[in-house]
């Protein structure tokens, strides 16, 4: 026991002696918590638009205000030409433009009908739908108060947001940046320390001291559970602290199923380390094999749902996936662990398949 | 002019040679850009919702019945109780519920006026943004149906009406694929210039390589020329097979000039490339490295537009991004594939790249030390 002690202890400094990788281990969930609570947003405002107003009479000037004051459009400028709509569109700046027809208050008052043109640059087709659905509310909005109540047999749709009723990015990314930061200091860190001893040949000596390959192993990724777990908690406290994400649920859950997906992290990143020896393939494998599908196919940024259907096979078994399912419903939605045992039982079997393979490959390794 | 070559002979033999690294740098981003570009999609379809209709009227059912036939909802679950529904969202079952109070209909035809209520997990704003947007089309629609069913043609013409049409440029299906994937192949091979150049000179300092260089008479310039090529080559290489793929598998449209793309690439590619040299050459070992690069890329990634619009940032955040090179070729690409900008449309974002790989790779040749 002294001796793994030692070997702990070892790790450890290897660990705080390398300052700069701690300073990023640290800062990375600071910057990124910042970066997603304060500019990364989904909602839309200041969309730049042109308007191109031939009539130029006091409805369009009415609509026109209407549009520019509610905070979704930035106006760049008026056009005197509806041609130059392209032009301004091949820029890149704008995202929208507007056409009034020519007499436009005239038309509206002798016939009862006018026309406005709603262009949107659909190369981002989300942006293009989401503006003009709104540009397209403010003018119906005009249109009932123009008829000062006038239109008869009217539904009004009360919106409720669950959850998160302003509608903040921080909500969503909160979970999914612990999933993410735990997952890249456990299952990288983990495996990258491991073929860097093998790359320095220094396992060897590991491999031929007292120490059994069970305690190699844990001594190894003693430390990163510790580390994994500090910064868990660091994303939690600032979450809650500075950006107000609510922790709905029970925090011992929450640190529980933490450190269940840290486990489950662990033991890919031994099995990684197991089956390669530079650290620049360790570093690729987990990058491109864990990194990506734990950012988007794990219902972090895009919703599962939307996947085709071999996606969402591929999602179902994403271990991410499951945590960041477990730690929404907790965090958010405030459910006990009733809700979530489903997926709880599914990370505990991720973690012992992962662990069963790789020590299989360890002992082959010994031999060989 | 002959030792340069040398050492791009020596890179590109150290690539070729490493079996486990080739299908990673070869293989990987392509399987990647299929996955990523089915995966990273908000288009949404068949959002699953709860019915709570406490009115039970034609009216009500009419309305559900909408939201029923359209591709966007899904109705799953149907209780009178919100309870119950609530549980059911708290389950993860439904994204979204519709409340229709008792007595619906009747307060509608004698009041002019009836209430009902959506409940939309908003826990991922965007998509309860676009759940919102979908289900008030909806509901417009349905609206203006009753509307025109229950009153006297004579009652309507005193309305005046705007009529508003739609036009949605470039992309009149609103398919989301053709907008990702060329922010995609920017992705895949910024993370491989990256990975590779920030992995590359530290590696040879981690084995102790780095000493038999240092003592050679090859001079700084030369040896950081020799280290670019080959991962400029590779990554040109995999943009071409990239946009490749894309044209085949997604068919998105190539407006302008390809020449504009890949001049625009090289350009880019000399930023990232050195920018990974740069910190090769401030870090001790891979590990390092490569949690600095992975830093510096999320950071970049993020704010590039990729998947949140760059205009909803806020003012502090636009001027720092114009230090984000990802940002400026995202914007090239999209631009001239999907729209068939010209040079003169993208130049403000072209010279930015252009003064920033040389900014980039003056530094990367200082900071490089010939001794150990």
């Amino acid at each position: 026991m002294k001796r793994f002690w030692g070997f702990v202890v070892k790790e450890f400094y290897h660990i705080f002696r390398d300052y700069r990788t701690l300073l990023i281990l640290f800062g990375i969930p600071a910057v990124q918590l910042l970066l997603f609570g304060y500019v990364i947003t989904n909602e839309i405002k200041d969309a730049k638009i042109v308007i191109y107003d031939p009539a130029k009479d006091a409805v369009t000037r009415k609509i026109t205000d209407k549009i520019l004051s509610s905070g979704y459009f930035l106006l760049e400028h008026n056009l005197q030409n509806a041609s130059e709509i392209g032009k301004v569109f091949l820029e890149g700046n704008v995202n929208l433009a507007l056409v009034y027809e020519p007499d436009f208050a005239k038309k509206l008052e002798k016939s009862g009908k006018a026309h406005i043109q709603i262009i949107g640059d659909a190369s981002d087709p989300n942006t293009a739908n989401i503006l003009i659905n709104y540009a397209s509310g403010i003018i119906n909005n005009y249109l009932i108060s123009m008829n000062s109540g006038q239109v008869p047999l009217q539904i009004i749709p009360e919106v409720r947001m669950m959850y998160n009723g302003e509608l903040k990015g921080v909500y969503m990314f909160v979970p999914g940046l612990m999933a993410m930061l735990l997952m890249l200091i456990s299952a990288l860190m983990t495996s990258l320390s491991i073929t860097r001893e093998k790359e320095l040949g220094t396992m060897e000596l590991l491999l031929v001291s007292p120490l059994r390959p069970s305690q190699i192993i844990i001594g190894k990724v003693f430390p990163y559970v510790f580390l994994a777990f500090i910064d868990a908690c660091i994303i939690l406290g600032m979450g809650n602290t500075v950006f107000g994400v609510p922790i709905q649920g029970s925090v011992v859950l929450l640190l529980f199923e933490s450190f269940l997906f840290i486990c489950m992290a662990l033991s890919l990143g031994i099995l990684i380390s197991s089956v390669t020896n530079s650290q620049q393939i360790a570093m690729m494998i987990s990058l491109v094999a864990l990194m990506l599908p734990t950012i988007l196919l794990s219902g972090f940024i895009f919703p599962v749902e939307n996947m085709p259907w071999i996606l969402q096979a591929l999602c179902y078994i994403m271990p991410p996936k499951y945590y960041i399912t477990i730690i929404k419903s907790i965090m958010l939605k405030g459910t006990g662990f009733l809700y979530v045992w489903q997926e709880t039982v599914i990370l505990i079997g991720f973690t012992l398949l992962f662990l069963m393979m790789s020590i299989k490959k360890f002992k082959v390794r010994l031999a060989g | 002019m002959r030792t340069v070559i040398y050492i791009i002979q020596k890179e590109f033999l150290q690539v070729f040679r490493n079996r486990s690294m080739l299908p990673i740098i070869f293989v990987v981003p392509f399987v990647q850009l299929i996955i990523l570009v089915n995966a990273a999609t908000f288009e949404m379809k068949h959002i699953q919702m709860s019915v709570v209709d406490l009115d039970l009227s034609s009216t009500s059912r009419k309305l559900i019945g909408k939201f029923q036939g359209s591709p966007f909802f899904q109705v799953r679950h149907t209780c009178f109780s919100y309870a119950e529904a609530e549980e059911e969202m708290k389950k993860g079952n439904v994204d979204m519920i519709i409340q229709i109070p008792s007595g619906f209909e009747h307060t509608l035809m004698n009041e002019n006026k009836s209430k009902i209520q959506f409940v939309i997990n908003a826990i991922n704003g965007q998509t309860a943004g676009l759940t919102n947007a979908y289900s008030m089309m909806i509901l417009m629609d349905y609206n203006r149906e009753i509307l025109l069913d229950n009153m006297s043609p004579v009652l309507l013409s005193g309305v005046r009406s705007i009529q508003t049409d739609f036009l949605y440029w470039y992309n009149p299906k609103l398919n989301y694929k053709t907008y990702m994937v060329p922010g995609i192949l920017v992705l895949l091979i910024t993370i491989i210039g990256l990975l590779l150049s920030g992995m590359n000179i530290v590696r040879e300092k981690e084995i102790g390589t780095i000493e038999q260089i240092n003592v050679t008479p090859i001079k700084k310039i030369q040896f950081i020329a020799g280290k670019l090529t080959p991962f400029w080559i590779i990554a040109i290489f995999e943009l071409a097979f990239g946009l490749f793929l894309g044209k085949l598998l997604f068919n998105i449209p190539i407006i302008g000039s390809l020449w504009l793309v890949f001049l625009s690439a090289s350009v880019y590619l000399f930023v990232v490339l050195s920018f990974g040299l740069l910190i090769s050459t401030v870090t001790n070992t891979q590990q390092q490295s490569m949690l600095v690069s992975f830093f510096f890329m999320v950071v970049f990634i993020l704010m590039s537009g990729l998947f949140t619009s760059i205009d909803s940032m806020p003012a502090w955040a636009q001027m720092l991004d114009r230090l984000n090179p990802v940002m400026y070729f995202i914007k090239i690409m999209r631009m001239v594939l999907l729209k068939g900008s010209t040079f003169t449309d993208i130049k403000q974002y072209f010279l930015s790249l252009v003064v920033y790989a040389i900014c980039i790779v003056s530094l990367a040749i200082w900071r490089y030390r010939k001794v150990a």
